[in-house]
């Protein structure tokens, strides 16, 4: 199997860590200089940047979070002014405040060849045709790979999301080899191909890589095994850079983490504290090479664990293991990250006191559900089933506007929802099972 | 080749050097960009141990170079042009070239070898060769930019440090200069770190680039990234002159 850029990812350990080293060092004292945030952090902690003298070092910097990128909503944590930006995206948490993130020329150069190391990684090659079935819109993942492939020289068919049949009839026709997608698009593209009596076995497709979601075993072995593909992991943020941060190999022992351009650490979510050994817990990354929107100590809300061991593979960057949910308690429903604070607010907003409400994920034929449950009280609750259908059906539509996703609404009972302490237990995710 | 890690290098109370970690790999040729007084030639004084780092770590190869004189590091095959060439003006050409030598003459090397070196000089400077008798003060600007590289070649060097070898020189013969560069590069395999106040020129052969401010590394990248970079242009390249952003 091919490497993209050898040089960097079957690098010595000590010849990156002294690259790693420079590069900290420089982005460092260029936040510094160039962003308010990390120029009044540094200077409350008196933390000089340009002492930073070794990667161990960075346990002594606070991490960044994503209330901090909210809080400097939109522009605040560029790291040059906008007239250099070439590129908007946003990330794909469809809140009121969502997070955006800039990109310079060379930082779109840069992203496109971390996606190349990614998509060749996983097989894709410039023989093949590759079928983007993202949104090309704020969400990073459809440019990440549309660049990704066309610098392997692979063929894009941009066909973008939806209409599922023409995204059949085009795989197809176009003898489409590369699918890219959410896993679950994947499965409702076998589905419909089985409904409409198409042999996935009889395509072009040969290789996955997907999105917006994380690849769960068992998907992973029923999208292989309904569409006849290898369905590969990769791992991306759009506050980190898109897709291109990680990828996995052909030996499918985790994904790579792109050491040139990232330092990963893993840190225990309540504590903070760095973890070694393997250990699972919180992904925080550093980036490296960003010109626009560099991150210090990112806290991604992944859970995962890394391998330092030698890979087969012969790339010597570190591997992190697939993702083992989020610490904290966001829910990711068709891709789209949905927090509990969302839909608290807007049952506030209606109920106009604290609602009792409850929050319940589920998977049916790989489909995602999401279910709110609230308690019915005084002005929620209406003799005429006309009226209370009304009512229900418009608090569904205020949450679908607000998170971005439908949720069935219902009306439960008073006293019915265990009273709980904080957020634990009103949110019951049943997919974990 | 050349690993640098967390050097410090004063001039006195004045700090001119912080933290400042970078590499050269073997065949490459790294430029250093910055203003005046960023600490571009403080780095190459370091490396040479001129004014040695108050602390940090210079690696050849391997080695820990950083607690030697500079004698010894040019004896491991470091060679420094300096800036404003600082060749022996009474002296003629030969007599220059055959200086730079000396740690070689004085290990007991033999002279025919060094002769054979010196005509690979004049190979590679022919104007030089044409004027090996002449009295080196009296050669053009750009005949005595050749003149000390030529005279630092004589070392055999693996590591050639380069200060601002375009210097007051026309563009035609910073072109020669910089053609000779390149070469010494591909015949050669020499690595190369360059400060030059004519980033573009620079960044045309290098590989990659450091950009420093106030002794302070604050980009590492490729050299067609760095040209691509808009704070590079605005500050070293001279574009934009009159948009500059207020922040």
């Amino acid at each position: 199997m091919n490497i993209w850029d050898a040089k960097y990812e079957c690098m010595l350990r000590e010849e990156l860590e002294q690259l790693q080293l420079e590069r900290l060092q420089a982005t460092l004292n260029r936040v510094y200089k160039n962003v308010t945030f990390y120029r009044k952090m540094f200077d409350e902690l008196e933390i000089v940047p340009e002492n930073m003298q070794s990667l161990s070092g960075l346990v002594n910097i606070p991490f960044t979070s994503k209330e901090n990128l909210r809080m400097n909503y939109p522009y605040g944590m560029f790291a040059v002014p906008l007239r250099e930006v070439v590129r908007v995206h946003s990330s794909s948490g469809t809140t009121e405040k969502p997070v955006v993130v800039g990109y310079t020329r060379n930082d779109i150069k840069a992203w496109t060849n971390l996606v190349a190391r990614v998509m060749t990684a996983a097989g894709v090659t410039r023989d093949d045709m590759v079928q983007i079935t993202f949104s090309y819109g704020l969400y990073t993942g459809a440019f990440g790979f549309h660049y990704g492939a066309e610098a392997i020289g692979a063929s894009v068919i941009p066909t973008g999301t939806g209409n599922t049949e023409k995204q059949i009839m085009i795989m197809q026709d176009y003898r489409t080899s590369v699918l890219i997608s959410t896993p679950t698009y994947a499965i409702t593209l076998a589905e419909r191909m089985d409904r409409i009596g198409v042999d996935p076995k009889k395509l072009s497709l040969r290789v996955g890589l997907f999105g917006g979601e994380p690849l769960s075993e068992a998907m992973r072995e029923e999208i292989e095994s309904r569409l006849g593909i290898t369905a590969t992991d990769n791992y991306g943020l759009s506050e980190i850079i898109g897709p291109g941060v990680a990828g996995e190999c052909e030996y499918r022992c985790g994904m790579h983490i792109f050491e040139d351009a990232f330092i990963p650490e893993i840190i225990d979510p309540k504590t903070g504290e760095q973890l070694s050994g393997g250990r699972v817990g919180e992904l925080v990354l550093t980036t490296l090479k960003k010109e626009a929107f560099p991150m210090i100590r990112y806290r991604t809300g992944d859970m995962t664990s890394l391998e330092y061991g030698p890979c087969r593979c012969g790339r010597t960057m570190v591997r992190m293991n697939k993702t083992a949910g989020r610490s904290d308690d966001m829910l990711i429903i068709r891709g789209v990250n949905v927090f509990p604070s969302q839909i608290e607010s807007v049952l506030a907003a209606i109920v106009g006191t604290a609602p009792h409400y409850q929050i319940v994920a589920d998977r049916k034929d790989a489909h995602d559900l999401l279910e709110v449950h609230f308690e019915a009280a005084e002005g929620t609750f209406f003799d005429e089933m006309k009226r209370q259908k009304a009512f229900l059906e418009m608090v569904e539509k205020k949450i679908r506007s607000v998170i971005g996703v439908s949720a069935a609404v219902k009306l439960v009972a008073p006293n019915t929802i265990a009273k709980h302490e904080g957020k634990a237990g009103v949110v019951i995710d049943r997919r974990k099972t | 080749m050349l690993k640098i890690k967390n050097i410090n290098t004063y001039y006195g109370k004045l700090h001119a050097l912080r933290n400042v970690s970078l590499h050269v790999n073997a065949g490459e040729i790294v430029a250093l960009i910055g203003s005046n007084g960023a600490g571009k030639t403080t780095i190459l004084n370091t490396v040479s141990a001129v004014t040695p780092p108050e602390n940090g770590e210079i690696h050849l190869d391997g080695m820990l170079i950083s607690r030697l004189s500079t004698d010894a590091v040019v004896k491991l095959g470091v060679s420094q042009v300096p800036e404003g060439r600082q060749i022996f003006k009474p002296l003629s050409v030969e007599d220059n070239l055959e200086l730079g030598a000396y740690l070689r003459c004085e290990a007991g090397e033999r002279r025919k070898d060094i002769m054979k070196d010196k005509d690979a000089v004049y190979a590679l400077f022919p104007r030089l060769g044409e004027r090996h008798k002449q009295i080196s003060g009296t050669l053009s600007g750009g005949e005595q930019q050749m003149l000390a590289i030529g005279r630092s070649l004589m070392a055999k060097p693996r590591l050639l440090l380069l200060d601002e070898p375009a210097m007051g020189l026309a563009p035609l013969l910073v072109q020669e200069i910089f053609r000779v560069i390149e070469e010494l590069r591909r015949e050669r395999g020499t690595s190369i770190l360059l400060v030059e106040q004519n980033a573009r020129v620079a960044l045309k052969v290098a590989d990659r680039g450091y950009v420093l401010e106030t002794g302070k590394v604050i980009l590492e990248e490729t050299a067609a990234e760095l040209l691509a970079n808009k704070d590079v242009q605005r500050a070293y390249l001279g574009k934009d002159r009159k948009q500059i952003w207020e922040r």
